[in-house]
């Protein structure tokens, strides 16, 4: 019997929801783990899941320096996409698309995981070349990808300006269909959950404030809650990654803390339904299931570690917003808030064994870490387990950088506030 | 009975009256009600469904705290869904509709999910609706089958699709004082600021000034509170370094002390005049902010608390004395303080029968005793209320004995007939602001309630915001935020001894949904179900039962909720957490925002020729801001056949094209050449005066950055020419290598793109044109060689001729001042009339550089190196250059690099930017891709389809067959790699 | 937040953009330490505090300014021309 279904959900609610178990323990550390993973965000939890489960690793513990899922699991756009340019991201960010596919299933945890597209506007013919460019590369690779006329876009999206007479006239999209969104918090729960019942550790309220070493080698972390030795320290902190690195002694990072701030309108009827960028700025959009648009832009382009956006951006964005969507102007932003984003110097992540013995490295998200939530942990617990990188992880060396084998998608080069 | 109008009192104006309607009904109202009080006043109380029961919602508040009672405004086929009644001020022709019901606000299908009961609680979508692994429903298809309805149901408001006509505006203001809120503290701290001669803006959310000086039966100066605040507003108003801003929400606290505020302008009104927006964004820089927030009131937490009749106390006591509006007939109170019995005596004033005082605590003050008993009401201390009924509409409660300090619920309940219920359990000070700003709020015991911090940078409080009730102390407070020092100055005050710590009883447990987040629908039961599951901590019990997450960001349930939660667990309050608060602190109009760049996001970029353009036939399109000729099409032609046609005579007569858009920057002074030698790939120090020469510049990590002319007009002055795209980037990138990294090099740099017109000039007649009409200089092979550049004059403009070719042919490009720019254009195009000149756009002018083999940005995409464009021979061995060192890491040289290569289409079937290349050709499963099309167009002077790719290592592949396969364009077919340079690879026709 | 441009006076962060972080080393032109070169290009101190950074005045007299900010409270600690104050990026 499952833990979670409508049959248990009835049976629950017949006796007052009173035999509902916690989601998740809340364990006191132990003095030691086979493996630790620090940060309890949707990439740590995901490869503690996937330790246990792929792996059959299970003493395994999580730290969390807040409350579990605080940092960009909780805060991003929920966007979903698998539509990047370059084949090393197709077979990684495709492979996590397989998994969400069937995410609630394995979780058994319903994750809202909703494929109802990402559409991608174009405003000039340059424009239009460059993403049928991607959307062939995408089919090439076995992803789906197609052409969307302007009348095609009209009937799926009827609040768009598709007059023509906009500013930047739409002309075109390329729609990815099996991209979409799914329940940020959820996912971070139900990894949480799924690792805890195969025995993990999620232990909220601890903070990492050092590492144990052995000469070179890491044997463990000190804590807000003591000492905790480990044979394998994994790092997933992404937005923190500085710093946490600074306490293991690595000065520098080929990464810079940036804040993105993401914004919801109030609730209305179904208005929006799918994923879609703006071609000539920076704009994206979805609506919630509960009828929130959900949306974003641009970094606030400096360095940060607050949280906290800045007023020019908010205004940006939503200039954005009715350059595209003029009858939305009468609508109401509710809530803004900032996550911080692990800019990398050419937009790609790091997986990687290292950078000192005994430990493991999962960082530079940029502002698309959550579609990659599954195969981030998937692919890094592979590489923990088996001390040396998943052929899908393999190209995302901490050493790309200095070789110049570069996975850079956006063709910014080394200026982490453009990617 | 039903709430009604009293016959006198309020602060409204009886002697007009105003028509509005409300779901197609019309009702009329008064100047100065809101539609909350003028839809009360008519006997409505049912105004909303709530969010996932559909329940029946009335008034709950009087502000900007309400939750419930939300409209959607018709404007025309504009709509302006979830706007909150008790902050819309009624206008003659307003019409509004209810939302979230269907198929009408009295009779709702949606209220049937109130049989789901316990089914529905928190986070229970989580826990179902997971699909099969196989089958048709396979993956997360059953899910997005339910989320199909799901979503239909869920939503409140609808959005329109039509464009809002509203003007919006945007206003930057500075100030030494701003003042949040104009109750009596905001008032005294803008009086005492003013008065000190600072600038002050005093800003309040609603429309009249005076917050509770507005309806508190209080004195200040011996007169009604109330018109001591209209007297101060209006002495203050007078003042010159006074700003007053009515209407005006303050809903962002940024770095800084940089303050946004939202104000409507001509929301309430019927017809506003000409010039003025409908809302306007201000952004204030302010030296102090006084924090003049006040409190709200929180709604207990009992069974049936949600029934429309069911009010905040003081929201009961705001509509009779402002809008002389009776909530109801009979009214009972439900408290945990004392304030609420003020609230019961202002309405016992106002005409209502208060017929129970149902009091939590055993004992009760003496000073509320004696309130209690001027209202002629039933005190019944010790008691609670667990139970409502009525269907839409209250007509009894359900009274038992309560025990404050365990919770426990005695004896029988006892019926009362009441058609109103006020409650009140306690307040929280407005702390949203001083907690964007970074606040960390501190619980107070005695209030029970979370405090702002006393020490903050930027900001001070004053009054209700710092938990201070007293008049006498909220006046003293604001007296001493705003500047003031000498307390004789402050006012006198007779005010009523009632103090409103409460006790702390949040929730009255009982049989029914008991609600915390009203428009949410999340109950006591929700909050327990999340502490069971472990969602406990502040934000996950936010998150897993969506508290405080509606419209009204939990304004009244923020607070009982974490109570709640506290209980549970067993702790105290605080140590659940405290929420940190974002902007906005009220929802805020997008198109505000965006203010002026609404239906204007950017500046159109127009050359000095465009008018030319346009009225010649041209066909424009955006390159980046720029509005650009794409052909200048004859009646009748396709664009293949105008571009065609246009590059074709270029060819064989000659063509012009605009060229101003191109990035202009002069780069002077002793070390500019120096500079040059260190940003280009080549050598720049060796150039002649008067010359011109091809230059390549890459980024710091070794990629190509961009290309481009430069020339040198004197020994320390060069006019550097970039793409029209990378135009700012170069610009950036030199800026910052002189400032940052060379200050020593005496170099300056000056943007001139907008400063010179450009006209490209190029076919074999070309030089006969220019012979024709350019004075002052000749412009023969001697005198202007390739590469070299003359003054001269063309019908009296001076202009600067340089001989260079994008096209491939004899060419030159032609500059004068802007304001010239379209005199010197017609002018070529007189003269080049007996030549055969054509204008010729875009179109034209990629299809030459195609056949030329000559690269743009779509080649230049950031992820190439000189070598893939085969541009090492411009990489300068003798000297570093920017990127020299990083372009020779092992991938940037690795041999199975995308190369730029030369296409031929070889089913004679046009070719198109962004199409790939197979060696195999698979329609079906398309894979194998070995690169991609940069460019493509058909070659007049081939007489086929060619185009430009970049192929993985694809100089090793010129002759050799493979296939065109796009399949978004769903065009596959055969092609020939071959060299970029299709068309007089030695360049014999631009030299000659 | 505002920034006080040496030049402009305090004005909005809007008109300026982040461009470095500061305090790099940029290699003298000559160097062939492809290391040196590597960490210019890619390596970031990214504190978590008090942080040296390169803005440009772009929206103004486009300077570029030395800005000593704290980037865990967005406070502004100091702000010089870029060009005064010295070579900033000495050379290896």
């Amino acid at each position: 019997m499952r833990e979670y279904s409508a049959y248990t959900l009835l049976k629950n609610a017949l006796s007052g929801n009173r035999d509902w178990k916690p989601a998740w323990r809340k364990p006191d550390p132990k003095p030691s783990y086979d493996v630790i993973v620090i940060g309890g965000g949707g990439h740590g939890v995901s490869t503690a899941y996937y330790l246990a489960k792929e792996h059959g690793v299970t003493n395994v513990a999580v730290l969390e320096k807040g409350y579990l899922g605080s940092g960009n699991v909780g805060r991003n756009t929920t966007a979903v996409r698998s539509n990047y340019l370059l084949p090393e991201n197709h077979r990684f960010y495709e492979h996590s698309m397989d998994l969400w596919e069937n995410l609630s299933y394995d979780l058994n945890y319903n994750v809202m995981f909703s494929q109802r597209g990402c559409l991608n506007l174009a405003h000039t013919p340059g424009q239009l070349d460059e993403y049928i460019r991607r959307g062939n590369a995408l089919r090439h690779s076995g992803i789906d990808s197609e052409l969307m006329s302007v009348a095609q876009i009209k009937k799926l999206v009827p609040a768009l300006d598709t007059s023509g007479s906009a500013r930047f006239p739409i002309l075109g999209g390329v729609m990815q269909w099996s991209a979409g969104t799914a329940r940020h918090d959820a996912v971070a729960w139900g990894y949480a959950r799924g690792a805890d019942r195969r025995g993990v550790d999620i232990i909220e309220n601890c903070e990492v404030t050092g590492f144990l070493r052995d000469g070179d080698q890491v044997t463990g972390v000190t804590t807000s809650r003591g000492e905790i030795r480990a044979k394998k320290v994994a790092v997933a902190v992404a937005g923190s990654t500085g710093r946490v690195m600074k306490l293991a002694g690595i000065e520098t990072m080929p990464i810079e803390s940036q804040v993105l701030q993401a914004f919801v309108s109030e609730s209305l009827k179904p208005i929006l339904d799918t994923v879609l960028t703006f071609g000539m700025g920076h704009f994206y959009a979805a609506q919630s299931d509960k009828g929130g648009l959900v949306y974003g832009g641009a970094l606030d382009g400096y360095n940060s570690y607050a949280q906290r956006g800045s007023l020019p951006l908010v205004e940006e964005v939503h200039s954005e917003m009715l350059a595209l969507f003029p009858s939305f102007a009468s609508l109401r932003v509710l809530r803004s808030w900032g996550g911080l984003c692990d800019m990398s110097m050419d937009g790609s992540p790091i997986i990687t064994t290292g950078p000192l013995p005994g430990m493991y490295l999962n960082a530079g998200w940029c502002y698309g870490g959550f579609k990659a939530t599954p195969a981030s942990g998937w692919c890094f617990a592979w590489t923990i387990a088996k001390d040396e990188p998943h052929a899908l992880n393999a190209p995302f060396t901490l050493d790309r950088f200095q070789r110049g084998i570069l996975i850079d998608d956006k063709g910014q080069g080394a200026t982490p506030n453009l990617h | 009975m039903s709430p009604r109008r009293a016959t006198s009192g309020g602060l409204i104006d009886r002697s007009r009256s105003i028509r509005f309607t409300f779901d197609g009904q019309e009702f009329t109202g008064h100047p100065g009600d809101t539609l909350a009080s003028a839809l009360l006043a008519n006997g409505v109380t049912l105004l909303g469904r709530s969010f996932k029961y559909h329940r029946p919602r009335g008034v709950l508040a009087a502000g900007v705290d309400e939750p419930n009672a939300l409209v959607t405004i018709l404007r025309g086929e504009a709509r302006e869904p979830n706007i909150q009644a008790t902050m819309l001020e009624i206008y003659d022709g307003l019409k509004v509709v209810s939302q979230n019901r269907f198929p009408s606000l009295g009779m709702d299908v949606g209220a049937v999910n109130q049989l789901g009961g316990k089914v529905l609680g928190a986070g229970f979508y989580y826990k179902t609706f997971m699909g099969p692994v196989i089958g048709p429903l396979k993956g997360t298809r059953f899910w997005m089958f339910c989320e199909h309805f799901i979503r239909r149901a869920a939503g409140l408001g609808k959005a329109g699709t039509m464009a809002d006509p509203s003007r919006y505006e945007r206003m930057n203001a500075f100030c030494d004082v701003l003042v949040v809120g104009s109750g009596p503290a905001g008032l005294m701290a803008a009086k005492a600021a003013a008065e000190s001669g600072q600038r002050v803006i005093l800003a309040e959310q609603d429309a009249r000034l005076g917050g509770s000086a507005n309806w508190c039966d209080e004195t200040i100066d011996g007169q009604p509170a109330g018109d001591w605040a209209a007297a101060t507003v209006r002495e203050l108003a007078r003042m010159s370094n006074v700003r007053v801003l009515p209407r005006t929400s303050v809903w962002g606290y940024y770095d800084g002390n940089t303050i946004a505020a939202l104000e409507r302008v001509t929301d309430h009104k019927a017809s506003p005049r000409r010039g003025e927006p409908r809302q306007r964004h201000w952004t204030i820089r302010v030296g102090k902010v006084v924090l003049a927030t006040g409190a709200f009131e929180r709604p207990l937490v009992f069974p049936g608390n949600d029934r429309p009749g069911v009010m905040l106390a003081s929201a009961a006591e705001r509509y009779a004395a402002e809008y002389g509006v009776l909530p109801g007939e009979k009214i009972a109170v439900l408290t945990n303080n004392d304030g609420a019995y003020r609230s019961a005596l202002a309405l016992r004033e106002a005409g209502c029968h208060i017929v129970a005082i149902i009091d939590v605590r055993a004992d009760i003050s003496q000073p509320a005793r004696a309130t209690a008993v001027r209202t002629g009401a039933e005190i019944l201390t010790g008691r609670a209320v667990t139970a409502t009924e009525g269907g839409k509409k209250l007509h009894c409660i359900k009274v038992q004995a309560f025990d404050a300090a365990t919770g426990q619920i005695s004896g029988d309940p006892r019926s009362i007939d009441v058609d109103c219920l006020l409650m009140s359990g306690g307040w929280s000070p407005v702390i949203n602001l001083a907690s964007q700003a970074g606040a960390k709020a501190e619980w107070n015991e005695r209030l029970q309630a979370f405090l702002p911090p006393k020490d903050a940078d930027g900001w001070i409080g004053a009054g209700g915001f710092n938990g201070t009730f007293s008049l006498d102390a909220a006046l003293s407070e604001g007296f001493a935020a705003g500047g003031g020092t000498d307390a004789g100055l402050l006012p006198a005050t007779s005010s009523v001894d009632l103090d409103i710590a409460p006790a702390g009883v949040f929730e009255i447990t009982g049989k029914g949904k008991a609600f915390v987040d009203f428009q949410h629908d999340v109950t006591s039961e929700d909050v327990r179900l999340a502490h069971r599951e472990g969602f406990q901590s502040v934000e996950h019990l936010k998150r897993y039962t969506t508290l405080g997450m509606a419209t009204d960001q939990g304004k009244t349930s923020n607070v009982p909720g974490l109570a709640i939660m506290a209980n549970a667990l067993g702790k105290q309050i605080p140590e659940v957490g405290t929420t940190r608060f974002r902007p906005p602190f009220a929802p805020v109009t997008i198109g505000a925002l965006a203010a002026e760049r609404y239906g204007e996001i950017r500046p159109e970029r127009l050359t000095p020729m465009h008018d030319w353009h346009v009225e010649n036939g041209a066909t424009l399109y955006s390159a980046g801001l720029w509005h650009r000729p794409m052909i200048f099409g004859l009646p009748g032609e396709t664009v293949e056949q105008a571009y065609v046609r246009e590059a074709r005579t270029t060819r064989e007569a000659a063509g012009i094209a605009d060229v101003s858009t191109l990035g202009k920057i002069a780069v002077q002074g002793p070390d500019a050449a120096d500079f040059l030698d260190r940003v280009y790939t080549n050598m720049f120090s060796t150039l002649p005066v008067g010359k011109a020469r091809y230059g390549l510049m890459l980024r710091e990590d070794g990629l190509v950055l961009d290309d481009g002319t430069t020339w040198r007009l004197a020994e320390h002055d060069f006019l550097m020419t970039t793409t029209t795209a990378n135009a700012g980037k170069v610009m950036q990138h030199l800026e910052y290598l002189l400032d940052v990294i060379w200050p020593d090099l005496k170099v300056t740099l000056t943007s001139v793109t907008d400063q010179w017109a450009g006209a490209s000039i190029a076919g074999p007649r070309s030089r006969d044109i220019l012979a024709a009409c350019v004075t002052g200089t000749k412009v023969d092979n001697e005198t202007l060689p390739f590469m070299g550049i003359v003054y001269g004059e063309i019908d009296g403009a001076p202009v600067m001729i340089c001989r260079l070719s994008f096209s491939g042919e004899l060419a030159y490009e032609v500059y004068s001042g802007a304001g010239h720019g379209t005199h010197v254009w017609e002018a070529l195009i007189a003269a080049g009339k007996p030549f055969g000149l054509v204008p010729y756009g875009l179109e034209a002018l990629g299809t030459m550089r195609i056949e030329k083999g000559h690269v743009t940005g779509a080649e230049i995409d950031g992820r190439v190196t000189a070598r893939d464009l085969h541009l090492d021979w411009m990489l300068s061995k003798k000297k570093p250059f920017v990127g020299s060192m990083m372009m020779i890491r092992e991938g940037l040289v690795a041999p199975d690099r995308l190369q730029l290569v030369g296409i031929l289409s070889r089913d004679n079937i046009p070719l198109n930017g962004g199409a790939h290349i197979v060696e195999e050709l698979d329609q079906d499963n398309p894979h194998g891709s070995i690169g991609h099309m940069t460019a493509a167009c058909y070659s007049p002077v081939l007489g086929q389809y060619i185009g430009l790719a970049l192929v993985k290592a694809g100089k090793s592949r010129h002759g050799q067959r493979a296939f065109i396969s796009d399949p978004l364009r769903k065009r596959f077919g055969p092609i020939e790699i071959v060299s970029n340079h299709f068309y007089d690879p030695e360049g014999k026709r631009m030299h000659g | 937040m505002i920034i006080t441009c040496p030049f402009c006076g305090p004005r909005d962060s809007s008109e300026f953009v982040y461009r470095e972080e500061g305090g790099r080393t940029r290699p003298d032109p000559a160097s062939t330490d492809q290391a040196a070169w590597n960490a210019y290009v890619y390596e970031r101190v990214n504190t978590a505090g008090d942080h040296e950074e390169i803005w440009q005045h772009s929206g103004g007299c486009r300077s570029h300014l030395r800005v000593l900010r704290n980037t865990v409270t967005h406070k502004i600690l100091d702000v010089t021309l870029a060009r005064e104050t010295g070579k900033a990026e000495k050379p290896a």
